[in-house]
């Protein structure tokens, strides 16, 4: 990728001298703070390199002792003080709270004030002090613990004895887990289809009307509410009473039932059906973001396209789908390829409304019942793992996508 | 822009109508007939219904009477109005369940773990999209393909570093975990924001001897307020409504604990007692809701840029 835009000093080189022209006395200036234009550029472009290899190092390090089961964070160890770890009081709670927001505003600045100041501050020093904060916290808390987990699929609930791939096959081949992979594949192909399609055709429906921006309002809200919530929510509406005299309905659908003539349903035990019953609470919620992307894409099709659809004769649902369909199939993709990311990794609507009982568990839900409750480490980092392995090609695709727009750029 | 001959009709008229392209104002008329159609009306009223009466009942419920809430259906309410806020003061200040300190909880985790990410995905956005390195693009799109890893492969190694660390039950772990967790998705939608500056306002700033500190707070960080606020609203309404970090890190203590992990615990502990559940449920959403639609806007202009940009 050629950039237009490159900065005033020259790019960096690997090889060492080319940015160190200025360099005329060897003693190190010890004022990192400090420092004018003056060639102190050799010091800071040393300290720089020096603060990249450890970087480097410790990253590289932490990869390889992880394959070995070898923790480098071990022995860290120091004596914090008591306020900032047991907040029981408001107050205290608040006070911690500035305490870190102040805290990390000051180790910012000194970090920015630091390439600030000088001159001659080499490339590499910028970079880092911009981009190694970032970096240093991905590798300590995705990177490394990505390897981690992966190694820790292969051993026992404790993580002591390797096992090989027994926790996989246990995965794959036990009646439970069979039963949560099969969930997982109902919500993972209905929830982005139902969800893209119904906030299609409602974006498609309502554009352009009168009441456009109070219509995708009320599609839209469910999104500021957390899946705890609208799990709450939907399961009031599946709530059941006893099919007696003198016992009314509470819930709203079986009310419906029972006002059409039907008997009432225990909705949320009856499997399969039940795993419907939940993802609809996904596809509640996931439908307005649909909705609002597919929305402006609608919009952006061009005017005099849809004109000389018209004139062709087109109307309505042929319109529909010979024009706007193939118009927004970016759109379409996109969120299609969100919302199939997102109700994989959701785990909030299976815990709260059933608890993942009665055959209604998914990869998610059981990564934190193995992990965190029946304590089965190994199993739990397998899953995991298995999640990890089911969003890979979507990495590849997404990153094939970003090449492609960077190279329209 | 275009201006359209204002048409000889009453003064009055003209002002009320906005000015609009003839071609839209064409779309928007045949718009108009197709919700006519009363298949399509019919379509669009059923969705919107559906998406909406699931909260009124909520809402309706959290106001009756528990005794009410149990032998009759919300719906009933519009024929027999009750009122009361005794479900509000019980869950909120209620020795048992105090929803009150989670709720406490929740502000003190989300605001460091949205003002944290934020600012470190910032800089790192501004070092992709402005500083030229070595590897420069290799690096962003690792970061960018992080963004898609599930966050359970983090989550076991963490904790058990946390434990390590002897910080674990702590504040500090939920905010550290959100931050990190959020660092690949605002970096990217940052940097795709950043891109869109001109060049030349940057080229300007560094002719006249600015540096890149200089540039990043003087010339870009005024101009990406919108973009900050968009991530921000994603980032707050992710956090306020996370429950996996919030379990897996802040445990079921009061001390910790936000009101997401409360609420699921409540739904889990006494799924019937829904004179709590409704006014649960609803001091949960209550601060997300208000946030939301208050910035609607940004957070619209934040999905589209992270959405169909590529």
């Amino acid at each position: 990728m050629s950039d237009p835009r490159s900065p005033s000093p020259p790019p960096a080189d690997d090889s060492a001298g080319s940015t160190v022209t200025v360099s005329g006395h060897d003693t190190p200036d010890p004022r990192l703070l400090g420092g004018g234009p003056r060639p102190s550029g050799s010091v800071r472009w040393t300290l720089a390199l020096i603060a990249l290899g450890v970087f480097a190092t410790v990253a590289g390090a932490a990869f390889l002792l992880s394959a070995f089961g070898v923790s480098p964070f071990d022995e860290f160890s120091v004596p914090w003080p008591n306020w900032l770890l047991d907040t029981t009081t408001t107050p205290e709670k608040l006070g911690v709270m500035v305490f870190a927001i102040v805290l990390f505003v000051v180790v910012m600045a000194l970090i920015l004030l630091s390439v600030d100041r000088a001159r001659a501050v080499p490339n590499w020093a910028l970079v880092a002090a911009f981009l190694g904060p970032a970096l240093l916290m991905l590798a300590f808390g995705l990177l490394y613990p990505m390897f981690r987990t992966i190694r820790e699929s292969f051993f026992d609930r404790t993580g002591a004895n390797y096992i090989g791939f027994d926790n996989y096959v246990t995965m794959f081949s036990q009646n439970e887990f069979q039963i949560v992979l099969r969930n997982t594949l109902i919500w993972v192909l209905l929830v982005p289809i139902l969800a893209t399609f119904i906030g299609l055709v409602y974006a498609v429906l309502v554009d352009r009307t009168r009441f456009e921006a109070l219509a995708k309002g009320l599609i839209f809200l469910p999104m500021a509410i957390s899946l705890v919530g609208a799990s709450i929510i939907w399961r009031f509406v599946y709530a059941y009473r006893p099919d007696q005299d003198g016992v009314a309905q509470i819930g709203l659908i079986n009310q419906l039932l029972v006002w059409i003539g039907f008997e009432p349903q225990q909705f949320l035990l009856g499997a399969p059906m039940n795993t419907f019953w939940l993802l609809i609470v996904m596809i509640w919620v996931q439908t307005g973001f649909a909705m609002t992307v597919l929305s402006a894409a609608i919009k952006a099709i061009p005017d005099d396209i849809v004109e000389a659809a018209r004139l062709d004769g087109l109307t309505g649902i042929r319109m529909f789908r010979y024009i706007t369909v193939p118009s927004i199939r970016p759109a379409l993709i996109v969120v299609m390829v969100t919302v199939t990311m997102t109700t994989l990794k959701a785990f909030d609507i299976v815990r709260t409304m059933t608890g993942g009982q009665f055959e209604t568990s998914v990869v998610a839900n059981e990564f934190y019942t193995q992990s965190f409750r029946q304590g089965n480490f190994g199993l739990g980092a397998t899953l995991a793992v298995f999640l990890f392995v089911l969003v890979i090609p979507v990495v590849i695709y997404q990153v094939r996508q970003l090449r492609l727009a960077e190279e329209i750029r | 822009m275009t201006t359209t001959p204002t048409p000889p009709v009453v003064p009055a008229d003209t002002a009320a109508i906005p000015r609009q392209l003839t071609a839209a104002e064409r779309r928007a008329a045949a718009a108009r007939a197709k919700l006519s159609s009363p298949w399509a009306s019919a379509v669009a009223i059923v969705i919107a219904l559906v998406w909406t009466i699931p909260t009124i009942g909520l809402l309706v419920s959290s106001f009756r009477p528990q005794q009410s809430i149990n032998t009759s259906g919300w719906w009933t309410w519009f024929t027999n109005p009750e009122f009361t806020f005794a479900n509000y003061d019980e869950v909120l200040f209620g020795a048992r369940e105090s929803f009150s300190t989670y709720f406490i909880n929740s502000i003190v985790i989300t605001l460091p773990a949205v003002v944290i990410p934020i600012t470190l995905a910032l800089l790192a956005a501004y070092a992709f999209a402005w500083i030229d390195f070595k590897g420069r693009d290799i690096l962003f799109v690792a970061v960018f393909a992080l963004q898609i890893v599930p966050l359970q492969v983090a989550l076991i190694p963490l904790m058990q570093q946390y434990v390590r660390w002897e910080i674990a039950g702590s504040f500090w772990t939920v905010w550290l975990s959100h931050s990190i967790f959020a660092l690949p998705l605002a970096t990217f939608l940052l940097h795709n924001f950043m891109k869109d500056i001109p060049p030349s306002l940057v080229e300007a700033a560094r002719v006249d001897g600015a540096g890149h500190v200089k540039i990043f707070f003087r010339v870009l960080l005024p101009l990406l307020v919108p973009a900050i606020a968009a991530f921000g609203i994603f980032q707050f309404l992710w956090v306020w409504n996370d429950l996996l970090v919030a379990l897996t890190f802040a445990g079921g203590t009061p001390n910790v604990a936000p009101l997401t992990a409360r609420l699921a615990e409540l739904a889990g502990s006494r799924g019937e007692a829904w004179h709590l559940l409704t006014a649960g449920a609803f001091v949960a959403m209550i601060v997300p809701l208000v946030v939301f639609l208050a910035l609607q806007r940004y957070f619209v202009r934040g999905l589209l840029s992270g959405g169909v940009k590529g």
